[in-house]
This record gives C-alpha cells, structure tokens and sequence, in this order.
C-alpha cells in the first residue's frame, strides 16, 4: 500500500504541486503578490520536462486569462492564478468564458482593495467573484479553501467541476492561506489525458477538425436575440443544476448552539477559535463553514438557524458573504457582520467580543 | 496552332456586385447585368463577351467572395 | 465551339476552395477581407492541413470568419487573439495556428498581445487586415489611419497634433528577435495576390517548423468606411497607403523558398 507522504509547505506552493498532480496541460500566469510562488515554484519544478505540463509567464493578467481561454476552448486542462488586482484585470476573460462555457480554472489569492490596495490579505473579492465581476448574467463556481490541505484538493475539484458543467471555476483564496505553511498530504499522481481522451470528454472542443464531424467554433458572440436569449436561459438553467447538486459547506458544534459564526476560508479558522473562547465563557457558539461561495449554501443557513438565537458573519471585508446570508435567513433572526478592512487580519478575540456586543449583550 | 478559349459561371446569388472582376479582364468579358438584381439585392455581373474569354483566371482570382468558376481549354485552329 | 463544350469539369481550372463554405459572406461587395479568406482556405487545403489547424478570429467586420472556412475556430476577444493562438498552440503543437485581426484588434486594444507573442516566437502566424479604419462599428479612426484621412472621430481629417502618427507596427514586428517572418502584401491586382498568397502560406510553413512567430499584413480596403466604390478604393489605397505601408518581405529568416 504506498504510503502518504505528509509535507510542510506553503498554500501557495501547494497549488502548484497539485496542479501538475492533478494532469494540468498548462499553467499561464503574471507574478503579483502575494501569490508569485505559485508560478515560482511551477517553474523550479520543470514539469514540462516530467509530464508535458506548459508553464508560460505571460505579459500581463489580461494576457493570462485569455490564455486560459484559448486552452480551454481548445479542450485542455489550463489554469492561472492572480490576486485581487490581477483578477479584477481577468474579468473580460471570465466573463467571455462563461459565455462561451469553457472549463478554465482561476485562483485569486486575496489582498486588501480597492485599487492598488496593499498586499495584506483580505476577503474583499467575495462580491467580485459571486456577483460576475464581468458584464453579463453569468456564474462561476466559487471554492473557498480554509487550510493549505485544501489548497492543494481544490485544483483537481474545480477542474472536475469546471469540466462537468462547462463553466470557469475559482479558487477563491487569501494572503492567509497562501502564505502559511501547514502540513499536506499531495494527491496522487493523475497522468494528463490524451488526445483521444480530450476530443471524448469535450467533442466540443476546437482543436482540428477531422472530416467526421462539423467544425468546432468556440464564441460567446450571438447577434440574434431571439438566440441569445435561448442562450442564456440554457445557461441559467445550468446555473440552477449546479446549485442543486454543488453545495459544499461544513459546520462544527451547531447542533447545541445558541448562536452561529458564519465564515469562509481563513476568517473560518481564526472563528474556530472564536468558538473556542466563546464556549470556555458558557455561550454556545457553533461555527458554518462555506466552501462553494457560488452555488452559496442558502438552504443549510436556512435550515441551521432555525431555533438559532443570531449569526455573525465574520468576513474580512466591509460586508459581503453577510448579504447572502440576510438574503437566506430572511428576517427571521438576526445577521450582524463583523469585519477588518485594508489588510488586518482580525484575532480570535476581536471576533468573540464583537459576537457578544452585537448578538448576546443586546 | 492551338490558342486557349475560356468560360466562366458566375454564381449570381452570391455576386455582390463589386466590378472587381470587371477591371481584371483583360478582355472585357464582364459587366455590370443591365438593370437586375440578385435575391439579396445586390447588382450582379454576367460575361456579356463569353467567346473573347481565354480563361485566364483573373476574374476568379480577384472574386473577394469565390463567385466565378474559370474553365480552359485548348482548340486546334 | 460552344460554351457548353468548354464548361466540363477535365476543364476546370479555378473554383472557390472547398474550405470556404457557401454561407454568403456579410462583408461588403469588394472587400479585402474575402480575398484574404479565400487564399487562407487555399493554402490550409494544399498544405494538407485541414484536419489540424485552429482559427482565432478577432472582433471586427471579421468576427464572424468562422462562418465561412471549415476549420475548428476560436473567437478571441477584442485584441487578445494572439494569447488565445499562443494557449493553443502551445497546448497542441503540431497543431496550425494562425490568428487573423484588424487593424484596431491587432495595433490599438491588442497592441501588447502582439508585440508579446511575436517577441516570444510563438509558432504562429498572424494575419494583419490594415485598412486604416474601423470597419465593424461604422467607420472611425484607426491607429493606421493616415494623416489628413477622414474618418468619423476625425472628421476633419487625421491631425497629428490631436491624434499622433499613424501606427507602423509591423516595422516594429520585424525588430522583434522572435520573429523569423514578417511582410506586408495587398490583394488589389492578380499579382498581388499571388504574392499574398506566398506571403501567407511561408508564414503558415514557418510556424509548422518551428522556426518562430510570423507576422503577414495585407494592406486592404474598406470601401463603406472611406465612402469609395470598390474599384476606385484599390485606387485610392494605391495611391495613398502604399507609401506609407511599403510592400515587401521587412524581415525573412525562414529559408523557405
């Protein structure tokens, strides 16, 4: 039986490894911080040499994405990743892939905005990357990982999500989770697909037509609207299949709980010990972890906070995942949100005091 | 003595018109169809001097949308 | 000797390319464009490529190239189509890759895009469509647009003090180390398209090889954006944009005759 290796290192570098782990074919990316050792530590480890796997720095963000684009539509396994500035750069691409459905996989470590910002973490993307932070109606698949162990899972998941539906997914991660070393275990190695392998799973793909079939054209383009709109439904109604069957959410002690801490990603890690605290005090806390953002967890909330007392959401933001979750419950108990802004990383303490100000000592 | 003689068709539905191929014959073999006009709306050109044609592929080969189809042969005098 | 004694297929000696379907093209009767997408499914077809070559089409009057030639295709947006053409190639090497653009895809919005994957030598060919004006949106100005030339945004004619010098950007290509063949053709007259053709189908066998990144521009017309007859704007583009975009091969490292 092959033994696990357990590794230290970085969420950074652990997106790395598992991308070449998981059969990437392409990697296209532009350094920003505080995400360079992820193209840094793909170019050290020479996978083009080992399984063929490309690694190119392109010349700007906007190049990046549209290579994804082009390696997508062509049917291929190809992802970049960025960070909230560089993201914000990526959206025309998101967008024309989700309008053309193309399985692209994007990371967005996070840092403080708006604009330049600062290269402190942050989770001030949650809008950007939920809301279509293109134009159009549109969706992608939001993965929000909590521990470099799930860094290193979510690049298979979103490739096999994104493949699944047609549709660009992200990992939507931070300066936290990016730069702190934990312990991982790596997957397995997954050979890349062949090209038989590639034209069955995408027959859609443009990658050279043989004379069997008629040709490939991959586009988001339609001038008619009649057509365009027969388009978009059949986009929304993959949309609704996806948050049918695509939730992933995690919840800790909140089956005795009067009040629940809602938070995603490293605000959830730093509210475990939230809960710690709060509990040593007598109050019975509980703690709901999103991990898809998009399709958003509604129906658990729904269903937690029934008999529930309060929620804080704890977001290192000035409110974002929160609206959600006021959407979810629907005035049916109260949703405070807790938050730092422009890079602090708030402490365990300050979210257990402003969980009692705002919900228990009201 | 042998010479070329030429005839072209024109594939008047997707002719737009453009007199592109008007000016490349040396032979003035095409013009402007007097007063009709394809299904699209579009203006058309016929070879108005068929028996001058040698087929020397100008008139296909300057067709931006593939229109004229060029055939040659060779006749003994 | 009778028409009908010379219309026989043995006879045959010039047709539109199979490549090209017969979807009627929405370009305006006498426009560049269809030329040049008569030569590409020429050439595509006697390389024996059509199996595996993948188009990036561009925004542009030539968004919708992917109508008419029976290849695979990618529509890129505006002015990306050279990283999209790199991802691709790249992912499928032996796969031909050519992007086609326009003067605004290729020399304004997508201006880095194409000084990049040119600089990289990308085993592409790019197919530049300069016809100094933006055809698709209705006719403003370009970055090639010559001085005193009028357009919609330059109603008064193009004037450096406002809107600077028209753009060259395919001297610029041919300084790049990563180019190994850059031209600039027209497809106004019957030899000039034959040297177009040449022009293209080195470029395509350039980037087969692996010799690096190929740049071909076709200095073309638009005939509803300059208000001239299609004859009479082969005339005008002649006259006028000839010696500002001089024809010719700038730079050929390729060997191939």
């Amino acid at each position: 039986m092959e033994s696990q290796e357990v590794k230290l290192m970085k969420g950074n570098e652990a997106i790395a490894h598992a991308a070449i782990r998981c059969g990437a074919d392409a990697f296209f990316g532009y350094p920003i911080t505080p995400q360079s050792e992820i193209i840094e530590t793909l170019a050290a480890l020479k996978p083009w040499e080992t399984t063929g796997m490309v690694v190119l720095q392109a010349e700007s963000e906007v190049a990046s994405i549209n290579m994804v684009y082009g390696g997508a539509g062509s049917g291929k396994r190809v992802l970049t990743t960025s960070s909230s500035p560089g993201i914000a750069l990526m959206q025309e691409g998101i967008s024309y892939m989700a309008g053309a459905e193309l399985p692209g996989v994007f990371v967005n470590v996070q840092r403080g905005g708006p604009g330049l910002g600062t290269i402190q973490p942050s989770q001030g993307d949650y809008f950007q990357a939920t809301r279509g932070g293109g134009n159009g109606d549109y969706q992608v698949i939001v993965l929000a990982p909590a521990s470099v162990q799930e860094m290193a899972d979510f690049v298979d998941l979103a490739f096999t999500l994104a493949f699944r539906y047609r549709n660009p997914a992200m990992i939507l991660s931070d300066g936290v989770i990016g730069q702190m070393m934990e312990k991982v275990v790596l997957p397995p190695m997954k050979p890349r697909r062949t090209e038989e392998e590639i034209s069955k799973e995408c027959p859609w793909a443009a990658m050279g037509r043989p004379k069997s079939r008629k040709p490939n054209i991959i586009t988001s383009l339609e001038l008619s609207s009649e057509v365009m709109e027969k388009r978009n439904i059949l986009l929304q109604e993959k949309y609704a299949e996806i948050e049918a069957k695509e939730v992933r959410c995690e919840m800790h002690q909140c089956e005795d709980a009067d009040y629940v801490i809602v938070a995603f990603g490293s605000a959830a890690r730093i509210a475990e010990k939230s809960v710690e605290l709060l509990r040593e005090e007598g109050i019975k806390v509980g703690l709901f972890r999103p991990i898809t953002l998009w399709p958003f967890p509604s129906k658990e909330i729904v269903e937690l906070s029934k008999g529930k007392k309060g929620i804080l959401v704890a977001e290192i933001n000035a409110g974002q995942m929160v609206q959600d979750v006021r959407l979810a419950v629907n005035g049916t108990l109260p949703v405070e949100h807790f938050g730092r802004l422009g890079g602090i990383v708030p402490d365990p303490s300050e979210i257990m005091e402003a969980l009692k100000s705002k919900l228990v000592n009201k | 003595m042998s010479k070329m003689r030429g005839a072209i068709v024109i594939n008047v539905e997707r002719c737009k018109g453009c007199m592109l191929c008007t000016v490349s014959c040396p032979r003035n073999v095409i013009a402007l169809a007097e007063r009709k006009v394809n299904t699209h709306g579009y203006p058309y050109v016929e070879a108005i001097r068929p028996d001058e044609c040698t087929g020397c592929m100008n008139c296909g080969i300057v067709c931006p949308d593939g229109c004229i189809t060029v055939y040659r042969k060779k006749v003994e005098d | 000797m009778t028409q009908n004694d010379i219309i026989a297929p043995e006879n045959l000696v010039y047709s539109k390319p199979e490549l090209m379907n017969d979807t009627t093209m929405h370009y305006c009767p006498g426009c560049s464009h269809g030329e040049v997408h008569k030569l590409i499914a020429e050439i595509i077809e006697e390389m024996g490529m059509a199996e595996k070559t993948v188009g990036v089409s561009p925004v542009g009057c030539a968004v919708f190239a992917y109508r008419y030639l029976d290849i695979d295709w990618e529509e890129a947006a505006h002015g990306r189509a050279p990283a999209v053409a790199t991802a691709i190639k790249r992912c499928w090497p032996d796969r031909l890759v050519f992007s086609y653009q326009g003067d605004g895809d290729l020399a304004c919005i997508g201006t880095a895009e194409t000084i990049h994957a040119l600089n990289r030598g990308e085993h592409i060919a790019i197919i530049f469509i300069n016809n100094a004006i933006y055809g698709m949106t209705g006719g403003q100005m370009a970055p090639t647009t010559l001085i005193g030339q009028k357009t919609s945004t330059c109603p008064y004619g193009r004037d450096p003090e406002i809107h600077g010098y028209p753009l060259n950007i395919t001297e610029i290509a041919a300084h790049l180390q990563g180019t190994c063949y850059v031209s600039r053709q027209s497809v106004d007259t019957v030899a000039s398209i034959m040297k177009a053709k040449k022009a293209i189908r080195k470029a395509f066998e350039a980037s087969m090889q692996g010799l690096g990144s190929s740049l071909v521009e076709i200095v073309s017309t638009c005939n509803s954006g300059w208000k001239l007859s299609p004859v009479k704007s082969n005339e005008w583009m002649r006259e006028n944009m000839f010696n500002v975009y001089e024809k010719g091969d700038l730079k050929d490292t390729t060997n191939i005759k």
